[in-house]
């Protein structure tokens, strides 16, 4: 990974002003370096944030989230309350100087469609029922966004979650696949979901197999499509030992810390 | 507001009901309710059209207005979808901005629309960079009864379809409308079908009382050439395998193929 890292940088440098007129090269190689089923760089990290009960921080590529959770807690307002439940809130958000043109920080039609697809990724893995009448906070804001903000802000938000102690049957991990050049690619960045065919986000529970979140924009004939979610799938793998490991070692430095 | 309990034993009697082949209705597993369709029911509006869904009942107008493209496809005609669940549909609806549930069902609408390329916006467009004209497809749900998205779906489609165009000239990069019309430059037909997950069985075109106690659901829009155009799962406490996903798209392409056939004649 570190040596690609030089090679991508140099690639970046190329493409910020103009369009690409190939998104995947002879050699299978794509705009920032990477072959076709490669993930993007990723860093996470547990435990950021002082105030939150749970918090986490992912970058993936040049996609940079900040997740934090609260609660569970008294339900605010009090109507959205379930007698036999938690509730989820959940707000996706992008920061104004997240994209190139600002953003308004008013929530947009797409903020609300995403922040409820995220909800119901995490919900399936959150034991709702040990706490009735009360509200579980996921707060995720996208400081910098790169195309799959969505799948990186499930993933950091399940780890936020973990981090906050809330009971889980699972980890949610999520990682979307397209269609970019003519070829089913992994983990497509802004330029590739903008001028590429297709993109299918896919949320994973990775020890219950279940998916709990699954999108698609584009045109796929149906074979290509189950490539994709494959694809996706196998990403999800790839991220859920990173995501494992980001949430070992929270706690590993705390007990290191222990016994100094 | 319906209490828990009652959900949760009609959760029972739903479930063992669909686990052992049947639904509450009668009706097969992935059977439709009766579709009626009718085009050109407003008359002001350029499209329209009014589905039924066994008493889901939802209203599309198509109006058609000018503005400024977006910068980023300048030759383009300009698509938005919106969706009213106004208050009149059910007594969960109520007055104010859309909430969640409607903004998702007008995107999901929208990326079927859009993805399908079921409009071609570049004859829509009439000097590039400037003006172009705009369609705005209007979802408004008037009897709320389950699976509102297949009908919205459709609704939006038959109303397209029904859609026409004055003539026109330009003069002074200003549009003067000519007598005469023409229909919208309609170039695919997206057909939606969502599945819902209660126990371990996919139903299609869940009623209210299967929706609210289904676990999961998953909308697949294909186009007129049985390819995936927009999907999208939704449904909070359920979860799909990837042998369920791919046993949907195959009853998706059939099923699909037809529905379609109730809103393209020929």
């Amino acid at each position: 990974m570190k040596t690609n890292k030089k090679k991508l940088n140099k690639k970046r440098g190329k493409m910020t002003n103009k369009k690409p007129e190939k998104l995947i090269d002879k050699k299978g190689i794509r705009l920032d370096g990477r072959k076709v089923d490669e993930l993007r760089p990723v860093k996470m990290e547990v435990g950021v944030l002082a105030n939150a009960d749970g918090s986490a921080y992912i970058e993936q590529g040049r996609n940079k989230i900040l997740v934090g959770v609260y609660g569970p807690k008294e339900a605010h307002p009090r109507h959205i309350a379930k007698q036999d439940r938690a509730v989820i809130q959940c707000r996706y958000h992008m920061a104004p100087f997240s994209v190139d043109d600002r953003k308004s920080p008013a929530p947009s039609r797409r903020d609300v469609e995403l922040s409820k697809v995220i909800r119901e990724a995490l919900e399936p893995a959150v034991f709702l029922k040990y706490y009735p009448r009360t509200s579980i906070q996921v707060f995720i804001e996208i400081l910098q966004a790169d195309g799959g903000t969505r799948c990186a802000g499930i993933t950091a938000a399940a780890l936020a979650l973990a981090d906050a102690g809330i009971p889980m049957r699972d980890l949610v991990v999520a990682c979307a696949a397209g269609k970019a050049g003519g070829k089913i690619a992994l983990d497509l960045m802004d330029t590739e979901d903008k001028i590429g065919e297709a993109d299918v986000p896919v949320a994973l529970m990775p020890n219950l197999n279940g998916i709990t979140l699954l999108q698609m924009d584009g045109n796929l004939s149906v074979d290509e499509f189950n490539t994709a979610v494959d694809m996706a799938l196998g990403g999800c793998r790839k991220l859920y030992e990173l995501q494992r490991e980001a949430l070992k070692s929270k706690y590993v430095s705390a007990e290191e810390a222990k016994e100094e | 507001m319906k209490s828990s309990i009652v959900v949760n034993i009609k959760k029972k009697r739903i479930t063992e009901l669909i686990a052992s082949g049947k639904r509450t209705d009668g009706r097969g597993p992935t059977d439709y309710r009766e579709i009626q369709i009718e085009s050109g029911v407003i008359e002001k509006a350029e499209g329209s059209a009014r589905v039924r869904l066994g008493k889901t009942e939802v209203l599309v107008g198509v109006k058609i207005g000018t503005g400024t493209p977006f910068s980023d496809v300048p030759d383009r005609g300009v698509l938005t979808v919106n969706a009213e669940l106004v208050p009149l549909a059910s007594p969960s609806f109520e007055p104010g901005p859309p909430g969640a549930q409607a903004v998702e069902l007008a995107r999901v609408v929208d990326r079927g629309i859009r993805e399908s390329k079921a409009i071609d916006l570049e004859k829509l467009c009439v000097e590039s960079g400037k003006l172009v004209f705009v369609v705005f497809i209007d979802v408004y749900v008037l009897n709320h009864d389950g699976n509102l998205i297949d009908a919205s779906a459709l609704a939006a489609l038959a109303a397209l379809i029904n859609a026409k165009m004055f003539k026109y000239t330009v003069e002074e990069g200003k549009i003067l409308k000519k007598p005469g019309y023409t229909p919208l430059p309609i170039t695919n037909y997206p057909i939606a079908v969502t599945f819902a997950k209660i126990g371990n069985k996919l139903i299609l075109d869940t009623e209210l009382d299967e929706e609210q106690v289904s676990d999961a659901r998953l909308t697949i829009t294909m186009t007129k050439d049985g390819n995936i155009c927009a999907v999208q799962k939704g449904g909070g406490s359920g979860y799909f395998t990837k042998e369920e996903i791919s046993e949907a798209t195959k009853i998706a392409i059939e099923k699909t193929a037809e529905l379609r056939k109730f809103v393209v004649k020929n």
